[in-house]
């Protein structure tokens, strides 16, 4: 896709970048090398340290700790759409008493770090006596921020749908909560489904903070295998499958979510294609590509 | 509500120095790492493009919490010591960070016409010049508000390090804990504080917004 930047390699270049692919093959090739002898070393591939994973008292346990991030990622992203979508309309209302207040609380929350928030919920409950229990923390944590970053992506969808769309509702005589609920939220929406996506990846990276304030996910799970000695503290297979299991996931959403925007794109351009065939043929590749914002 | 952090003005002091420490150094070689391996995504040789794209997709798949876990308790067990916490906590914030930078350059680099490459090209110059003397001071421009986006998710990230036993703002207020304080008080002055080193970052971003949307 950057070929902007380097002509077609003519012959000689083209000798040259063979010798350089082999010599940054051979680079890897060393490096991989030098990190499999590393564990060979260290004794992890001793069978002792990946025998645990026969048990199925670990198993279980191991499909435990899967099953409550989902569950925390689950409940957090549905709490967090409709934390969003609420901040998201109290920001774009006419009245400035709502406006304000309701920008005052996105930001703050975008601006905290997501570990202190759970903090919040998790000290404050011991301190109260709230009962939370620390999957909860985990959830709110998530909620607050992950629905504040949702109430911008929202907020700039709904911005994003033509201005023509909203004048010719208003034309017609639709009510602004009309406007926005009929014409601009569906349209918006589709748009942003990507966006959405990504963020609920983010989420769901973020459930391992509740290793952190001591709810039982992956992670967690992942920390009481790893020290058991009777294995010799196998950490490093326990975390070799924990991230094959994150990237597995995350992977898979991302897909999704890349899925969707080529989806998006096709649509729009077919439904141009009357006016676009006229055009130059390469108009879309002068466009910037999208800039990824926010956070990790 | 004062009192508290007055009579722990030390533990404050202490916690948010090494944050502001682990945000500078980490930003920094991230920055590096991160430009190096958007020049890699975008070089013609196919072995470098595969290792910067295989990186980038696994690091961001991966929890900085994993990250962190991995290098403090797994590594030691293969051999590799890390000098202490600090920078294991300096490597894991790197190591996860430059992914998303590499990202954000990368991006970059397509925001800029192609005519000033093809240009710079015809007057003969080389790969590494052409990005490195027209491509890349042109792009950085257009990156400014998202870096600054991502050295705000680097600032906030620093509080993982609390878990791993680096004594950063994250890790306050557990200390406090000990000592009996108001752990709600706590928590808010925390929040005061990221909000103080965070708001100069927004603001730059709107500065940076503003200057790029201007067209040149």
């Amino acid at each position: 896709m950057n070929h902007v930047l380097y002509d077609a390699p003519g012959p000689r270049a083209v000798v040259r970048n063979r010798i350089a692919d082999v010599v940054v093959v051979a680079v890897l090739v060393v490096a991989i090398g030098w990190i499999i002898y590393r564990l060979y070393e260290s004794g992890q591939f001793e069978l002792r340290r990946w025998e645990q994973f026969q048990y199925i008292a670990i198993q279980r346990q191991l499909l435990e700790g899967l099953w409550n991030t989902l569950r925390a990622a689950g409940i957090a992203a549905v709490l967090a759409i409709v934390f969003g979508a609420m901040f998201a309309s109290a920001r774009i209302s006419d009245h400035v008493w709502i406006r304000v207040p309701a920008t005052v609380v996105v930001e703050t929350f975008r601006a905290v770090p997501m570990l202190i928030l759970m903090f919040f919920f998790y000290y404050g409950s011991l301190q109260y006596d709230l009962g939370l229990s620390p999957m909860w923390a985990v959830v709110l944590g998530l909620t607050l921020y992950n629905g504040s970053v949702l109430a911008e992506v929202f907020r700039a969808g709904l911005v994003a749908v033509p201005v023509g769309q909203r004048e010719a509702a208003y034309a017609i005589g639709f009510r602004k909560n009309q406007v926005v609920r009929t014409i601009l939220l569906p349209q918006a929406v589709r748009t942003m489904l990507p966006a959405i996506i990504s963020q609920l990846v983010i989420l769901l990276k973020d459930t391992s903070l509740g290793f952190i304030i001591t709810y039982n996910e992956l992670l967690y799970v992942g920390r009481q295998m790893g020290a058991r000695q009777e294995f010799g503290f196998p950490y490093i297979p326990t975390y070799m499958v924990i991230a094959v299991v994150y990237i597995g996931l995350c992977g898979l959403l991302t897909l999704l979510a890349n899925r969707l925007e080529v989806r998006g794109r096709r649509a729009v351009k077919t439904a141009r294609s009357p006016l676009s065939s006229d055009l130059p043929a390469n108009r879309d590749t002068a466009r910037p590509d999208k800039i990824p914002m926010g956070k990790s | 509500m004062s009192s508290v952090l007055l009579d722990n003005w030390e533990l404050f002091r202490i916690g948010f120095l090494t944050t502001i420490k682990l945000f500078l150094v980490a930003g920094a070689l991230s920055l590096v790492l991160g430009t190096l391996l958007a020049a890699c995504r975008v070089s013609s040789l196919p072995a470098l493009r595969a290792v910067g794209t295989g990186y980038v997709n696994t690091m961001r798949s991966t929890p900085l919490v994993l990250v962190f876990a991995f290098l403090v308790f797994a590594a030691p067990k293969m051999g590799v010591e890390l000098p202490s916490f600090f920078w294991a906590a300096i490597a894991a914030l790197t190591a996860y960070t430059s992914a998303f930078i590499c990202e954000v350059v990368r991006s970059g680099i397509n925001t800029v016409p192609a005519g000033q490459a093809e240009a710079a090209r015809s007057v003969g110059m080389t790969f590494l010049q052409v990005l490195g003397i027209v491509v890349l001071p042109q792009a950085f421009r257009a990156i400014m508000p998202p870096l600054t986006s991502t050295a705000i998710a680097l600032l906030k990230n620093t509080t993982i390090a609390a878990g791993f036993s680096v004594v950063e703002a994250g890790s306050i207020p557990a200390a406090m804990a000990e000592r009996g304080e108001n752990q709600m008080v706590t928590l808010f002055w925390i929040t005061v504080g990221f909000l103080i080193l965070i708001l100069p970052l927004m603001l730059a971003q709107r500065w940076a917004e503003r200057r790029a949307a201007v067209p040149a």
